[in-house]
This record gives C-alpha cells, sequence and structure tokens, in this order.
C-alpha cells in the first residue's frame, strides 16, 4: 500500500472476515429469494414441508440479503474506511471480534428460527426477542468500537464517509430497540407492547428508516470512499456533502407513513408522512450527484475498470429509485401501487441496483487489499459479473414494474354493474409471466454471485492472476469484446 | 388528540422546516469561482474534496419540494389538529365516492329488487351480476364455483343448514349465520368419544346399532340439535348427520375432532357491508346455484 510511512498498522483481520462472509452470505441470501421467486412459478417448489414454505423462507430471504450480505458489506467497509480515513487502528481487537461472532451468530440463529416459524411478525424485525437482544449487544459493540477509534483519529477532520457510517450506526440502534420492544412469554414468543395503528406507526418508522439508513446512509459511506478511490479523483463538492447529509438524515425519518396510506392511520401523519417522502428526494439525489460527478475526468476509466462500472451503475439505480420512491409515496400514485408487485420492484431496484451492486463493487476493491494480492484473480469474471447484474436487475424490476401496474388496474377495474371486473385469483394469473421473468433475473444476478465466488476463491488461493494484461494496459476493445 | 400533543407536532414539523430552510440558504452559494480548483485542503488516505457550489437545478428541484409540502400542509389535514384550508378528510372522501356509485348504479339494482327472487333466479342478466357479487364478496370462503371448502358449505349440493327457500337464503346474507357445537371431549371421556365417532359415523352409513350406550348418550346430549334420527335442525343449523355430507370432514378423526373440541361456524352479516339491493339478487343466485 502507498500510504505515508507513518501508517499504523490496520486491524485487516475483522475486514477479511466481513469481506468474505459478504460473499457467502449473499450467495445463501439470493439463492433464497430464486427459489421463492421459484415458488410464485411453480407452487409445488414448497414440497409441502412447512419449512420450505414461501412463508417461512419469505422473511429468511429478507433478512439474509438485508442484514447478512448488506450487514457484513458494511461492517467490512466501515471498519476498513474508518480506520483508513482516520490513520488510526480499530480501538480494540476482541471488541472487534465480538462484532463479528456476535453477528455471525445472529445469522445463523435466524437461518434456523425463521423457517422453523418462529417470527415476531414485524417486517423486516421478524426475530424473536433473545436474538433481538443479541442484535442490541452486538450493535452496541460495534457503535463503541467505531465512534471510539473515530475519536482516536489522527486527521483534524471527520471524512464524510464516517458521517453517513456514523448516522447509520445511531439511528438504525434507536430504530432496532424502540421496534422490537416486547413482552415475552416464552423463549420463542413475545407480543410487541404497541398495539394497533400506533403499532404499525412504529414498525414503518423502523421499517422506512431500516431502508433510509441501514440501505442508503450506510451504503452512501462506501459510496463516499470507494468511488473516488477507483476513481481517482477528488470528491466532486463538500459543500454538497454537508447539505445533503443533514438533509437527508433530517428528513428520512419523517417518512415512514407513506407505507400506511389509505389504513387506520390518522390522515395527518399520512400526509405529513407523504410530503416528507417528496422532500427526500433533492437530498437523495445528492448523494448521487456528488458520486458520478466526483467522475468528471475520469469518465475513460468506465470503459476499461469493470468495479467502477459496477459503482457508476449503482449509483444510477440509486437515483431511479430515489426517484421512483417519492413518486409512489403521493397518495394518488399509491393508490394503485400499494399491495402490487410494484413496490418488490421497487425495493429490488434498490437492493439489487444499488446496495447489491455498490457492495459488489466494494468487495472487488478490497479483496485483493485484504488478501495482497495485486488485483482480483479475474478482471474479464468481473465484467462478465457486471453485466449479469446489469441484465438481471433490469429484467427483475421490468417484469415487477409491468406485473404491479397489471394488478393496480385489474384490481380497481369495474363492470358496469358497479361489481369488480377481476377476482383476485385472474390478478394473479395474469401476473404469471412476469413471475417467470423475474425468476429468470434474479437466477441470473443469483449466478453472477457465485462467479464472484469463484473469483474469490481464486483469488485468495493463488497468488498469480489469469493470462490477461491488466486492467491500465487493456485497450477498450478487449475489455468489450 | 390532545392540544398538547397537536401543538408538539406543529412546532416540531415548523423547527424542521425552518431548520431545512436554512441549512438551504445558507449554502446556497451557485456562483462558481475558479470551477474545480478549489480545494477544502482535507486530505484523507489519499482523497481530496472540491468545494463546488451547489448545482443550480439541485437546489431549485429542492425549494421545490420545499413550496409544494408548505402548500400542502396549510391546504391539507397534516399539522396535528388543523384541518387544513380544504376540510378534505379521507373518510369524507370515501363517503363522498359511495355516494357517487350509488347514485350512478342505483336504478340497475332498483328494477331488479321489485322481482320476486325465484323469478330473478331465471334472469340470465341478473344471474350474471350475482355471479360477480358473489365473486367479489363470497368466493373468498365458499370458492368461486360456490362448493365451498372445509367450514363453508358447499352452495350448490341442495342440502342447507339454514334452509334453502328463498327468504331463508336472504335472512341467512343478511344478519349471517352463528352456529355453535359445544366441546364434548370432558363429557364424554376418550372412550365415550370413540364410541359417539363410531356411531356418527354409523349414521351416516345407515347401519346403526340403536341399543349401544352410543345411541342412548346421542338421545341425551345430541338429539336436541340434530333430531333423534340425526337429520339435524334448519332452526338452529345444526346439521343432518345422515346424507354423509360433511361440513368439517367425514374422517373418523374429523369427526372426533368436532365431537372434542366442537366447531363455531360464523357466517358474517352482510348488511353493513352491502345494499339491501344487491342482497336481494345475491340470494337469487345462490338460489339459482342448487336449481339445476
Amino acid at each position: 500500500m502507498t500510504s505515508s510511512i507513518d501508517q499504523p498498522a490496520y486491524n485487516y483481520k475483522v475486514v477479511r472476515q466481513f469481506t468474505v462472509m459478504t460473499v457467502v452470505w449473499g450467495v445463501v441470501g439470493m439463492l433464497v429469494g430464486v427459489l421463492i421467486a421459484g415458488q410464485l412459478v411453480w407452487p409445488a417448489l414448497n414440497f409441502d414441508v412447512p419449512w420450505l414454505s414461501f412463508g417461512r423462507l419469505r422473511p429468511l430471504h429478507t433478512n439474509a440479503v438485508i442484514f447478512a450480505f448488506g450487514g457484513c458489506a458494511l461492517f467490512a467497509s466501515s471498519l476498513f474506511v474508518v480506520q483508513r480515513t482516520c490513520q488510526t487502528r480499530l480501538i480494540s481487537d476482541r471488541l472487534a471480534a465480538v462484532v463479528f461472532w456476535g453477528w455471525q451468530l445472529v445469522i445463523v440463529l435466524a437461518a434456523i428460527s425463521l423457517p422453523l416459524g418462529y417470527t415476531s411478525g414485524k417486517e423486516y424485525a421478524e426475530l424473536e426477542w433473545p436474538i433481538d437482544i443479541l442484535i442490541a449487544v452486538v450493535w452496541v459493540s460495534y457503535a463503541i468500537l467505531f465512534f471510539g477509534t473515530i475519536t482516536r483519529r489522527k486527521t483534524s477532520h471527520i471524512y464524510v464517509a464516517n458521517w453517513f457510517f456514523g448516522a447509520f450506526i445511531v439511528t438504525v440502534a434507536v430504530l432496532h430497540i424502540i421496534n422490537s420492544l416486547a413482552v415475552p412469554v416464552s423463549l420463542t414468543k413475545s407480543y410487541s407492547v404497541y398495539a394497533g395503528a400506533v403499532d404499525a406507526m412504529v414498525q414503518w418508522w423502523y421499517g422506512h428508516n431500516a431502508v433510509g439508513f441501514f440501505l442508503t446512509a450506510g451504503f452512501l459511506g462506501i459510496m463516499y470512499y470507494f468511488v473516488p478511490k477507483q476513481a481517482e479523483r477528488p470528491v466532486y463538492s463538500y459543500r454538497l456533502s454537508i447539505v445533503h447529509f443533514w438533509s437527508l438524515i433530517a428528513v428520512y425519518i419523517w417518512a415512514g407513513p407513506h407505507h400506511l396510506h389509505f389504513t387506520a392511520l390518522p390522515d395527518w401523519a399520512q400526509s405529513l408522512g407523504m410530503v416528507m417522502s417528496l422532500l427526500l428526494l433533492a437530498p437523495s439525489w445528492g448523494g448521487m450527484i456528488n458520486g458520478i460527478m466526483t467522475l468528471s475526468g475520469a469518465w475513460h476509466k468506465l470503459r476499461t475498470d469493470p468495479i467502477l462500472r459496477f459503482l457508476v451503475v449503482s449509483l444510477s439505480f440509486y437515483g431511479m429509485s430515489t426517484f421512483e420512491g417519492p413518486m409512489m409515496s403521493i397518495k394518488t400514485v399509491n393508490s394503485l401501487s400499494h399491495y402490487t408487485d410494484w413496490t418488490i420492484g421497487h425495493v429490488h431496484s434498490g437492493a439489487l441496483g444499488w446496495v447489491a451492486m455498490i457492495s459488489i463493487g466494494c468487495i472487488y476493491h478490497l479483496v485483493p487489499i485484504m488478501f495482497e494480492r495485486e488485483r482480483m484473480y479475474s478482471i474479464r469474471m468481473i465484467n462478465i459479473h457486471f453485466w449479469m447484474s446489469t441484465i438481471g436487475t433490469v429484467l427483475y424490476i421490468a417484469s415487477m414494474w409491468v406485473n404491479g401496474i397489471i394488478q393496480g388496474l385489474m384490481w380497481r377495474a369495474y363492470n358496469a354493474d358497479s361489481s369488480l371486473s377481476y377476482s383476485f385469483v385472474q390478478s394473479v394469473e395474469a401476473s404469471y409471466p412476469g413471475y417467470v421473468v423475474r425468476f429468470i433475473g434474479g437466477a441470473i444476478f443469483t449466478a453472477g454471485m457465485l462467479l464472484m465466488a469463484w473469483n474469490l476463491y481464486l483469488t485468495v488461493t493463488r497468488t498469480d492472476t489469469d493470462d490477461e494484461t491488466t486492467t491500465e494496459e487493456k485497450t477498450p476493445e478487449a475489455v468489450s469484446a | 388528540m390532545s392540544t398538547f400533543w397537536s401543538a408538539w407536532i406543529i412546532v416540531l414539523t415548523i423547527i424542521f422546516l425552518v431548520a431545512v430552510s436554512w441549512l438551504l440558504f445558507a449554502n446556497r452559494k451557485t456562483s462558481v469561482n475558479a470551477e474545480n480548483e478549489a480545494k477544502t485542503g482535507h486530505v484523507y488516505d489519499g482523497i481530496e474534496e472540491y468545494d463546488n457550489p451547489l448545482p443550480a437545478w439541485w437546489l431549485n428541484l429542492f425549494l421545490l419540494t420545499l413550496i409544494f409540502t408548505i402548500g400542502y400542509l396549510i391546504l391539507y389535514p397534516g399539522l396535528g389538529n388543523f384541518k387544513g384550508l380544504l376540510g378534505w378528510t379521507s373518510e369524507g372522501r370515501y363517503e363522498q365516492e359511495i355516494k357517487a356509485a350509488e347514485e350512478k348504479y342505483q336504478h340497475i339494482f332498483k328494477a331488479y329488487a321489485e322481482v320476486n327472487i325465484e323469478a330473478l333466479a331465471k334472469d340470465a342478466k341478473a344471474m350474471k351480476i350475482g355471479q360477480r357479487l358473489f365473486a367479489n364478496s363470497c368466493a373468498t370462503c365458499h370458492g368461486s364455483d360456490a362448493r365451498g371448502n372445509v367450514g363453508y358449505p358447499n352452495l350448490t349440493d341442495n342440502d342447507w343448514l339454514y334452509g334453502g327457500q328463498p327468504e331463508q337464503i336472504l335472512v341467512s346474507i343478511t344478519h349471517g349465520r352463528s352456529a355453535v357445537m359445544p366441546a364434548w371431549a370432558s363429557v364424554l371421556g376418550s372412550e365415550g368419544l370413540g364410541g359417539m365417532t363410531n356411531y356418527v359415523r354409523s349414521l351416516a352409513d345407515g347401519e346403526v346399532d340403536k341399543n349401544s350406550d352410543s345411541a342412548k348418550t346421542y338421545t341425551n346430549m345430541c338429539a336436541a340439535c340434530h333430531g333423534l334420527d340425526g337429520k339435524g335442525n334448519i332452526a338452529l343449523g345444526a346439521p343432518n348427520l345422515t346424507d354423509d355430507i360433511w361440513l368439517y370432514g367425514g374422517s373418523e378423526a374429523e369427526i372426533m375432532q368436532s365431537l372434542a373440541n366442537g366447531r363455531n361456524g360464523k357466517m358474517p352479516a352482510q348488511e353493513t357491508i352491502l345494499s339491501k339491493e344487491k342482497i336481494h339478487i345475491l340470494a337469487a343466485y345462490v338460489f339459482s346455484l342448487s336449481m339445476e
């Protein structure tokens, strides 16, 4: 590495562990996703086994990709970035080990308890109370580790990536603890301390900010380090960083009620949630602008560097889904889109296009550093992976848009006698082609992750690289071939 | 909502909007001095930062959404108990739409309400409407073909728990029905339960042993509702046990389950959901199902 001479020895062990587990859980989580997408095409894939049924595997899929795959990517990158940009080692190696093994234990417990049917019934917070307590303990350890390291920094300022990681860590702790408050009745069953509409509001205050802080602020932290690093360009605007950071974290926390339009939630809360969601458009785009404009003067690198391509395309998907989100929160649009597959498409435009692709770019950047290699074993495989991810994501979200609009329109169609034109099952029938395309898109994306795992394996086990020329020497023709 | 919480929401929202406006105002500088040259001077692990101004189009977009937010919160409910200048409520909108729909469609249903149910059941056009109403309101439990499911009666087999005359069907739909089969596990004991299961099964098979203990128990405990001959009672919704049609399944295990733990059948009343005229057509449709 090329940093200054007084560079302290960093704790790379925990970063390396989380880096590898990001790929492992990414493969696992997405395979479960492909299985349940398959179940919607061929219901027989339930095999009449309760723990293979859609209702139990769906929360396993969401928990695995968000908290296992996304979580490990965030731990790996934040613990790497905080050391590098503060020029100091993590305050405690033991605490770092607690965070790593604690988080893996949470994931394994989730992978066992969810298929067995233990659930608190709260979306993205299904895990039962003993696991919730474990999460809280691990998370507080993580916070101590991260902020402790920041206080020991050797730089005068705190880098913008760490603002985002910091906001993510603090807010997720608050969200998790408040939403998971419950009265246990046994080791495996508890009931929320909230009731009725209040419970729903707390749940979606949590749910939306899991998106806002876990899946957005955290990954913007990744963006602010790895994009300028990979592009070797300065960040576009410090001023924009400040304005969009504060506005993003201030506005996001208000936007939850848009998940509960046209429900028992009082009108005032629905309206307030809707306007705050619209207000979220500009702060969200601030991050996209700052990332993409950082490339000005380095656009040509996109032709030769598939890792940079992952990062930049992820920002495009980020911009697209953060435009789509505010639009869907408008009540008029929401009355069509709510409860349809459009929501699933929107989520995956963010989850595959933004979260997964920026994580993949970040991991490809991290792996050679972690295993002291010059580069990944095969750049060509990264390039193929890039196209698989892009095509998979586009197939997934386009099919769900089509399905969502078909469903929304069918559900609201009336006959001349005022009865509904279609029964629910007819809208399911009409969704079938979309389910097939979604399955194919998801399978392509997951196959790309398997390719990544193979590339990772080769990079770790071999000291040479494939016989290709290195990225810098490559001609554009050679890459696009 | 109490005045305190209403004020809490209003004050927090206004403080928030003022703070965001201030953030934009304080950083609004969009003029460019020596573009792409001014850096902040910070270096983090080799990463530098330009001090470019905010893109003007982005700032304008932000201001636009801010103005929309303020305008919306003045016109619509959002700031605590403040109702908004337009007086809009979701309940009001719902009632408005229902009223508009009733005005638009009532002539169709008014005309059919005059026709009696037997005659209506032969009117193809009315039955088409009835079928759609059934698909919307009834098919979730009774199935889109009306053949029911475990616990939900088959409406096509001419076997009626509460009677199959038009008036009886109309009452079932309008006011709903509640059936209660008590749990007998503690009264019968495990041996009695087995005997009674066999006896109930035998009623349908037609090989009844009238002298068994179970027959006596049946007379004492079950006949009050299901009748001495087991033919049931439509006044109570007590099923006929002799016709080999089983609402909750006719296997030994299923019958034993019904005897041991009881059953609670519930047909929800539709009178608060559907208009009288629509229920009239539905009754005719259900009546028509067993006419063939």
